[in-house]
């Protein structure tokens, strides 16, 4: 078999059970749910019977927007453009405004579907670089993702370039091996770039399909880590031309605004090209990939829903925003 | 498109100064933007509004309708409002019983582990304690080795049960050791956990009821967004905590769940993590962080971080220099690399009062310095020690080698010549003329 189309069926799920993935959907759902039920019921009352929303009700849908972090900014947009829409129609009802909210909001993610890492038949592996602030859980989606490669039947190779965090090269070497993946690592305070370039060595001979390299966490405003970061990217291309093939920004679900500030300056030093969300399974929303979607372009790819090594799961926007709005 | 939270007040105390006097629509209008920008800010939707309504209440009163100029009084009552809010007094840890035990608990990736390190060299420096770390963290891969590490760097032993996975069992066990050895904190770090995991928040819980703290302490990280107030709540209704930790603090997060978990669950925040290092602990300053939250600059932090980074016998020969009337584009250089290495420029700006405003629509980057930069590198050592040598014919010559214009060469020597001015303002203590100038455009361009 391909290795596109290994890939593809493992990402695409065709290889798990029907009911596992179902199992899944309905983990995220009733999670998301678990606070917005009552939010429909609420606004199905208060708009029966009546021919247009009013302000009142507006304010309600402000604060479900807002306080599932989607921001001031984009929620003004969404309800503006939801007014347009309701201006036009006479009779609104509130199954009505539940379907043109979820359709305002779908409108303002440019990835309609999340996409797989596509591994094109080369001789050389396809390099993801993992990069984010620190906690946000970089490692352990790592060991995730090295899984799914791993029962896709690829061969993997980690490269442990946090180097500076106490411990982290016992953690992602811990992940390694339950997951059974090759993992190249050097002493800690080593220079991660030169980490990465001997990752992509090792994984390059070893003729390996995909090589993931962890990086130290980091605050986005300290400009000497930043720079780092650039020169980690900037060394794995003398080995493998193009490397690495994606930049992968983990961002923690329950951060505030805070992450667009990261989008842009991680996207500025490292060209974040997908966004991994994690701990979506407790009760922050994650609201805030909306406006990061909106505003940089980059898709969402996956969901952390838990520290099992099974629990990363392709990120669908319109599974997100119905799990938002179910009732 | 997401502006910080003091040009949002800015904008929205335009508002109220246009107008002559406060009426019920203009503070409405006003209070509109406070509560945006709030929110854009982090804080919780209802403690925003909450606060908000507070203000307004205090504003229509009779001490604003008497005043000159109601955009100042706003602020003031806006940032009083909040310190209040905030706990107006630093809160101390309570280490009174021996061995004192304190519980670390928090969501996963919060810094828990990081700031049990730097809270073991706190007491041990600061309070000539011996403190015992205790791994409980029994589930994330390598936590217990992370502990570990850390506790070596910081000299404090560590307790740890290997083969043990019960951390109820391995806390209890932790508090027997530390009373054979003669350790008088206990300080035990424990695994993130969702708010939602019951049988997780049980643990900890029974990990509360059997070691009985002294203080538990709840860890957040200061990036947190709307979900910091069912956090908040729900570890508060589990452990009842003493005080919080807000870690991450060194990041450009206006932290406005600072404000929130305060307000939800009255509880003091006892300290701030604001670096990865094991000695970037502080205590916290209600009153600094209501100025951040508001974004009304922070120069009591600027200063420390600039003590951070900044040799102190450099300091010592520049300010000798500035005494002397000696400081020259050598010093300045030196100045911008120290800088540079100060973090985000608009970030460190922003701090200073009055300068967050204008510098709103420029994108400063560390390259704004590169042409600076050049120009001096086009000076001779000489030139560059007695900038007034600088005549036509030298600036034509620095003007080619920097591949600049002479106009440029000008403007940097007035910015120069405004800086040491300003410089030596600071030295005389003229503090009050130097606000003066800087809230005016006199401020050198970044």
């Amino acid at each position: 078999m391909a290795l596109f189309d290994k890939l593809k069926n493992i990402f695409t799920g065709e290889n798990k059970s029907v009911k596992a993935v179902e199992d899944n959907k309905h983990q995220l759902e009733s999670s998301l749910a678990k606070t917005k039920k009552s939010f429909f019921e609420k606004l199905s009352k208060k708009v029966i019977g009546k021919s247009k929303i009013d302000e009142n009700d507006l304010d309600d849908i402000e604060e479900v927007l807002i306080t599932s972090d989607i921001g001031v900014e984009t929620t003004l947009k969404i309800i503006h453009n939801l007014e347009i829409r309701v201006k036009k129609d006479n009779y609104i009802n509130a199954e009505d405004l539940n379907t043109i909210l979820k359709d305002e909001i779908s409108n303002l993610f440019n990835n309609e579907d999340s996409k797989d890492f596509i591994v094109p038949e080369t001789n050389d592996p396809y390099v993801i670089m993992v990069v984010g602030v620190n906690g946000v859980g970089k490692t352990t989606t790592i060991g995730k993702l090295a899984h799914k490669f791993k029962l896709a039947g690829l061969k993997v190779v980690l490269g442990a370039a946090d180097t500076f965090r106490a411990a982290a090269v016992d953690q992602i070497s811990i992940w390694a091996e339950r997951v059974g993946v090759d993992i190249v690592k050097q002493d800690m305070g080593s220079d991660p770039a030169s980490v990465a370039f001997d990752t992509l060595q090792s994984a390059k001979a070893k003729k390996a399909d995909v090589v993931i390299i962890d990086t130290a966490g980091r605050l986005h405003n300290k400009i000497n880590l930043m720079n780092e970061l650039t020169k980690i990217r900037n060394v794995m291309h003398k080995i493998i031309p193009n490397a690495p093939h994606d930049v992968m920004l983990v961002l923690d679900a329950s951060t505030g605004q805070n992450a667009i500030e990261q989008a842009k300056q991680f996207t500025a030093a490292t060209k974040v090209n997908s966004l991994a969300l994690t701990k979506l399974d407790g009760t922050a929303k994650g609201g805030v990939v909306i406006g990061i979607s909106d505003q940089f372009n980059i898709p969402v790819r996956y969901i952390g829903v838990g520290e099992g090594i099974n629990d990363l799961q392709l990120f669908n926007s319109k599974e997100f925003v119905n799990s938002i709005f179910n009732n | 498109m997401f502006e910080n939270l003091s040009n949002k007040l800015d904008q929205a105390f335009k508002v109220l100064k246009g107008q002559g006097s406060i009426s019920e629509i203009n503070v409405a209008q006003t209070m509109k933007e406070i509560r945006k920008a709030l929110i854009s800010a982090d804080v919780d939707f209802k403690t925003a509004k909450e606060f908000t309504s507070n203000v307004q209440t205090k504003a229509l009163g009779q001490q604003v309708l008497t005043s000159l100029k109601p955009g100042d009084l706003l602020t003031k009552i806006m940032k009083d409002e909040l310190a209040t809010l905030m706990g107006s007094e630093k809160s101390d840890l309570n280490l009174t019983s021996k061995p004192t035990i304190i519980l670390v608990a928090g969501l996963q990736g919060s810094g828990k582990t990081t700031f049990c390190g730097k809270l073991a060299l706190h007491l041990k420096n600061k309070h000539n304690k011996k403190p015992l770390l205790v791994a409980c963290d029994v589930y994330r891969p390598a936590a217990i080795n992370q502990l570990t590490v850390l506790s070596e760097e910081v000299g404090v032993d560590v307790f740890k049960e290997i083969d043990n996975k019960n951390p109820v069992d391995i806390a209890n066990n932790s508090i027997s050791y530390a009373r054979k050895n003669a350790k008088d904190v206990v300080i035990i770090d424990t695994a993130g956990r969702l708010a939602i995991d019951e049988h997780m928040m049980n643990e900890i819980g029974t990990i509360k009821d059997q070691v009985k703290p002294h203080e538990t302490l709840f860890v957040v990280d200061s990036m947190t967004g709307q979900d910091a107030v069912n956090t908040a709540k729900s570890f508060n209704d589990t452990l009842d905590y003493s005080g919080v930790v807000l870690t991450k603090l060194d990041g450009d997060t206006r932290g406005g769940a600072a404000l929130t978990i305060r307000s939800v669950v009255d509880k003091p925040i006892k300290f701030i993590g604001t670096s990865e290092k094991m000695d970037g602990l502080d205590v916290f300053y209600p009153d600094r962080m209501a100025s951040r939250i508001l974004g009304m600059g922070d120069v009591i932090s600027l200063v420390e971080r600039a003590q951070q980074q900044f040799n102190e016998e450099d300091a010592r020969k520049i300010q000798k220099k500035i005494a002397k009337n000696t400081f020259g584009f050598d010093d300045f250089l030196s100045q911008i690399q120290q800088i540079k290495k100060m973090g985000n420029i608009k970030d460190l700006a922003s701090m200073i009062p009055g300068v967050s405003k204008s510098i709103k629509d420029t994108d400063i980057d560390n390259d704004s310095f590169k042409g600076i930069e050049s120009i001096i590198y086009s000076m001779t050592a000489e030139e560059r020690s007695n900038p007034t040598l600088l005549n036509g014919s030298r600036k034509k010559r620095i003007a080619q080698g920097s591949g600049t214009n002479v106009q440029e060469i000008n403007q940097l020597i007035k910015q120069f010549n405004q800086m040491s001015k300003m410089m030596k303002m600071m030295q005389g203590g003229g503090k009050a003329k130097m606000m003066q100038m800087m809230q005016g455009n006199n401020m050198p361009k970044l």
